[in-house]
């Protein structure tokens, strides 16, 4: 690991402030990312601006929408009793995430801002364009069994692993930002971005800026839910890939409904087609299907992720059927 | 008089388990040692070529360095061979790779450089400063290309009698005449051991030509005897220290680089040093159970006897190291089948060597055999239990001798009963809950039971109790726990007056804890030590009492801590008394491996798995819903710990049959499964209530304890099983573990 230096401060000004000042300068939250990417030598502040002082920390409603603090524990939110009133795919979707432990040191930003799982990004021996930019994508001709169906690029095909985000995009989040040149909000289907020509950026968030809260608006997806996550063992692993469906039903006919998926592709993947295709509908199996093949539009694979346009629409219309039995 | 209380077969709580769990064991990397300092290990970055050059300046700058070493300025170690002279010997000095020696580089990751310095974080950030050059040659590191160039494992070439060369009894290659057909192929990919403990080791030159290892090893004797020989130092120089080993499975069984490396470490820096493998690196110089391919080919009559079996296997090896292991020894003597060929070869590989992994290659073999049974008994329209029925064994058709004891039949009625198997149906996805089909599945495992030389050493201390020592591991079965139920049955006291330690290499000669043969070895050199201890005792006791010294020896009664004598109600030692009276009483033996019954007889244990899986109908998920292992292992000390032996070894059959899985990506030659998020291993919920049975009948020929071993038949065919029920449920066979749901949706 490399020297870094490291500041605590206790608010968010000073933290935004200190990590402007320096170019190489990371907030550090629950560190259950960063400081394993750190021991890699993938990345390396010089600088590390513990935010664990901030309150970001509070879970409240505000006006008709609930808002979540960036420092709220993955665990506490999960746990929150209006999170799993007003939210229960939010629940779900952290729950599905990593293990106990791990979401009791997590926090809801650095969930967000997670890197992608890609081993060639992790081991700086090898290729990877999102690490070092032109050092050539890895997976594209390798090993990539867990990479994306959706909105990749010739540089990067890597996807992005968090589960909360996939509930987040699906529940028409917005994610509240502070920065040096004062506050903005994005809606969270923004705050990702797709690979292009610049894998490195993750995300739209501006050099030092800081989550503060996210937000979601009250919905009708308060039942009628799930969250499905296909993984080769029973827990604590990332999604081969995964969907978050929220149902609002009239009797058996479908009035809304929210789709995303996970694990297909460089941000968390939004259905908006496939949830036109579900309005009006009967919650029935054969309308999930059709659902399901309108999803998968415009989905490719690469050698070794052939299975999930297979797994794919089966896993949607799992998640719609137990959506509507919920 | 009351008969004294029996221990041997009693659950009996783990005697180190309080210390285990209160975190009071201390384990290779938790010594602190006055001057303790630091290593970390650099590896390379390709599979093969040169070392062309290496940049150690700024490492060596960097803060808190005090050494950085190459093949440019490393000590020469004087018993070291070089590296991959003779791949077909088994290296009994130190790791077979002897790094810092030449600039060679054989797999990928290849320690090049070990850096020293007062911190680990300090040793880590210098480590990331030193820079190899390399002149990169074109490697292999594709098993289905390396397969071209199979070859015999030279042992096999050089001996005819290797277990290693190509067996034919009966016709060769019978199964073409066959009626009923079957030839298919299994692939099992590389697979790491992944302790829960990292490989470690601290390793103190206490005087120039003494050496003390606090080391990760399965084996205190032959770990010394690897490092004597590497430093040219008689083995009484060097000391090994294994008191607990956090799990190895058999990745602790070799002596390996980074071993090499820390006591080179500690020579330059003058400095006790510890160094820790990080999980990446238990991936690529620890070994790991290989890569294998193999093709079954059967035949059967129709009313289901096995007429021809022919297996062949080509597994993984480095190019610097000829790993053999058992893959088709299970085929040789499970069935009766009048017509056998087994073919075996290898494959070098620009890899790290591989090692045994539990179950070794018989876990690997039974994959293939109790897979193709299974496809086998459908094309027969047969139950698999039928057909395992109909071609049951009653001698070893390999040798043709007697088993020494065989209870398997026992274990398929348990077993059989126990997972509901009358429920299973012959026709694939037949059975239906909800989204998830149910499908059941059995696989049978073998183990040889083997029984090697030890000795233990016994002493009754003034206080009355009883220390006994052995060199032997405990890497987690409860060996300690065990010798301790032995040698308080011997002796007639209580197990709270037994001493049982272990882990030391100067304690008495005992063998590497592997293959499952500790119990069956350590345990009769504890109870034949505790006879002469009590041989002892009576002597002493004749000594200051006559009544003693004339009574016939099995008058003698030894309970409750005091020597008695049968129809006589005054005489009466303690053991205390006896031990005072003489000024201290200390006794060795020397237990032999078994001879003659071993020539006679053909000693193994076995297993039957039962699984019922469910498999969803959309996602492909896999879940074990039932476990049942059943063993005839001998008799058991520990019902306890023989059933957490067992219940372990099916965990590692999950996590075989349904995801381990380590992928090298061939363009590189470099592994891109890294860390347990990567490389999966079961968790909790992966594993349901496993029912574990035993037949528990006393072999009467492998030793005077009766047993016979579990730790290899606790893994070995559980992975068919849950193949064989994946099978069952779904009409799916997947011949390629693991079972993921990718092969299944
Ligand atoms: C073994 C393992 C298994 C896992 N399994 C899963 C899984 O199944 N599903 C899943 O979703 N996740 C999984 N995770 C990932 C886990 O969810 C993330 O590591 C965690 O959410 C990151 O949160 P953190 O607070 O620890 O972030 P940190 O590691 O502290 O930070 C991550 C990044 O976010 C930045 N950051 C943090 N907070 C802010 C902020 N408020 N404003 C701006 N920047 C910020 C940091 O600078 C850093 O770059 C797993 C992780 C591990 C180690
Ligand atoms: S997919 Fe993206 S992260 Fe992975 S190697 Fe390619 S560029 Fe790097």
């Amino acid at each position: 690991m490399n020297q870094f230096q490291y500041v605590r401060p206790t608010k968010a000004q000073a933290a935004i402030d200190a990590v402007a000042k320096d170019a190489n300068a990371a907030f550090i939250a629950g560190g259950t990312n960063l400081v394993d990417l750190m021991k890699r030598g993938v990345m390396t502040p010089q600088k590390l601006v513990d935010i664990n002082r901030l309150p970001l920390r509070q879970i409240e409603r505000v006006g008709t929408g609930l808002r979540i603090g960036a420092l709220a524990l993955n665990s506490a939110v999960a746990d929150d009793r209006l999170v799993r009133e007003k939210h229960p795919l939010l629940a779900l979707a952290l729950n599905a995430g990593a293990s106990p432990q791990l979401r009791n040191m997590a926090t809801v930003g650095g969930n967000m801002l997670q890197r992608t799982r890609c081993a060639y990004f992790y081991d700086v021996a090898m290729p990877c364009n999102k690490r070092q930019p032109g050092s050539g994508c890895g997976a594209l001709e390798g090993i990539n069994r867990m990479h994306a169906i959706f909105g990749f690029s010739d540089k990067c095909i890597a996807v992005h692993p968090s589960d909360m985000s996939v509930a987040l995009v699906a529940l028409d989040a917005t994610v509240l930002l502070s920065g040096p040149k004062g506050d903005r909000k994005l809606a969270f289907a923004d705050f990702h971005r797709l690979p292009g020509t610049t894998p490195e950026r993750d995300t739209n968030l501006e050099p030092s800026e800081l989550i503060t809260a996210v937000e979601i608006p009250d919905s009708p997806f308060t039942r009628h839910v799930h969250y499905q996550k296909v993984r080769e063992r029973a827990s604590y692993a990332f999604a081969l890939l995964s969907v978050a469906a929220a149902l609002d039903l009239d009797g058996n006919t479908i009035k809304a409904a929210r789709l995303a998926m996970g694990g297909v592709a460089h941000k968390p993947w939004r259905l908006a087609a496939a949830e036109q295709a579900l309005v009006g509908q009967p919650a029935t199996e054969a309308a999930f299907q059709r659902a399901a093949a309108v999803a998968m539009q415009g989905a490719k694979a690469f050698k070794h992720n052939e299975y999930k346009l297979r797994l794919g629409p089966n896993a949607i219309v799992q998640a719609l059927k137990t959506a509507a039995a919920a | 008089m009351k008969t004294p209380e029996k221990h041997i077969g009693k659950p009996m709580n783990r005697v180190d388990g309080r210390q285990k769990v209160t975190g009071a064991a201390t384990y290779s990397a938790e010594y602190e040692l006055p001057g303790l300092v630091y290593a970390v290990l650099v590896g390379s970055t390709i599979a093969k070529g040169r070392l062309t050059g290496i940049d150690t300046k700024a490492a060596a700058g960097a803060p808190g360095v005090l050494a950085v070493v190459t093949h440019l300025n490393a000590p020469q170690t004087p018993g070291s061979k070089p590296t991959g002279k003779d791949p077909s010997q088994p290296q009994t000095t130190g790791s077979a790779l002897r790094i810092f020696t030449d600039d060679q580089i054989r797999f990928n990751d290849q320690p090049i450089a070990v850096v020293v310095a007062d911190t680990l974080e300090r040793a880590r950030y210098a480590a990331r400063l030193v820079k190899g050059q390399y002149a990169p040659e074109k490697h292999q590191t594709n098993l289905e290309a390396g397969k071209a160039q199979a070859f015999l494992p030279t042992s096999a070439k050089k001996n005819p009698k290797s277990p290693m060369n190509d067996y034919q009894r009966g016709q060769a290659d019978a199964y073409k005449t066959g009626a009923i057909k079957l030839e298919q192929e299994y692939v099992i990919p590389t697979e790491v051991h992944h302790p829960m403990e990292l490989q470690a080791i601290t390793a103190h030159w206490e005087a120039p030509d003494r050496l003390t290892l606090y080391d990760k090893t399965q084996g205190t004797m032959a770990t010394r005897r690897d490092f004597a020989k590497e430093w040219g130092l008689p083995e009484e120089n060097v000391k090994v220290i294994a008191t607990f080993v956090g799990g190895a499975f058999g990745n602790a069984l070799h002596s390996w680089p980074h071993e090499s490396a820390a006591i080179i470490a500690a020579k330059v820096a003058n400095r006790p040093v510890k160094l820790m493998l990080t999980r990446e690196q238990m991936f690529t110089m620890v070994g790991y159970r290989p890569h294998t391919w193999q093709k079954v080919r059967m035949s059967a009559t129709a009313d289901g006897k096995i007429t021809a079996i022919t297996h062949e296997s080509i597994g993984q090896t480095s190019t610097y190291e000829e790993f053999t292991e058992s893959t088709l020894a299970q085929t040789r003597m499970m069935y009766q089948s009048p017509n056998l060929t087994t073919r075996y070869r290898l494959a070098a590989l620009n890899v790290g060597s591989p090692i045994w992994m539990r179950g070794p290659g018989e876990a690997t073999g039974a994959f293939a055999l109790e897979s193709a049974m299974d496809e086998m008994a459908y094309l027969l329209k047969l139950d698999p239990l039928e057909f395992r029925l109909r071609n049951y064994t009653e001698q070893d058709p390999e040798t043709g001798k007697p088993w020494s004891s065989k209870f398997l039949k026992e274990c398929y009625r348990l077993g059989a009963e126990r997972v509901g198997w009358n429920q299973r149906q012959l026709a694939p996805g037949a059975v239906r809950d909800g989204d998830w089909l149910v499908g059941y599945g059995m696989g049978v495992g073998t183990f040889g039971a083997h029984r090697g030389s030890s000795k233990a050493s016994a002493r009754l201390l003034p206080n009355g109790t009883v220390l006994l020592q052995s060199a032997v591991t405990d890497i987690g079965p409860g060996t300690g726990t065990a010798m301790t139920q032995i040698a308080a049955d011997t002796l007639g006291l209580a197990p709270a007056k037994i001493r049982f330690e272990w882990g030391n290499s100067d304690f008495a000669q005992a063998p590497t804890q592997g293959g499952s043969a500790i119990v069956n070895t350590v345990g009769p050199a504890v109870q034949e030590v505790c006879l002469a201890l009590k041989d002892k005792l009576r002597e002493l006791a004749g000594a200051g009492n006559a009544a003693f010294a004339s009574a016939k020896k099995e008058d003698v009664i030894f309970a409750d801590d005091h020597l008695t004598l049968s129809g006589n109600d005054t005489a009466r030692a303690s053991y205390a008394d006896l031990v005072k009276q003489a000024g201290g009483t200390a006794v060795t033996v020397q237990s032999k491996p078994n001879g003659e019954n071993g020539q006679k007889y053909s000693m193994y244990s076995f297993s039957v798995h039962f699984a019922q899986v469910r498999v969803h109908v959309l996602t492909g998920e896999v879940r074990v819903s039932k476990l049942v292992s059943c063993a005839d292992a001998g008799t058991i000390i520990n019902e306890k710990t023989a059933g957490n032996q067992m219940k372990g070894g099916a965990v590692g059959g999950i996590g075989m049959a349904l995801m381990e899985h380590a992928i090298i990506d061939d363009r590189f030659g470099r592994y891109v499964t890294k860390d347990l998020a990567d490389y999966h291993v079961p968790v909790h919920a992966d594993a349901p209530d496993i029912q574990v049975a035993f037949v528990n009948q006393p072999d009467p020929y492998v030793n005077a304890l009766g047993t016979k071993g579990i730790g290899e038949i606790a893994t070995i065919g559980v992975a068919p099983a849950i193949a064989n029920a994946v099978f069952n449920a779904t009409g799916k066979r997947v011949r390629e573990l693991p079972i993921t749901p990718d092969k299944l949706v």
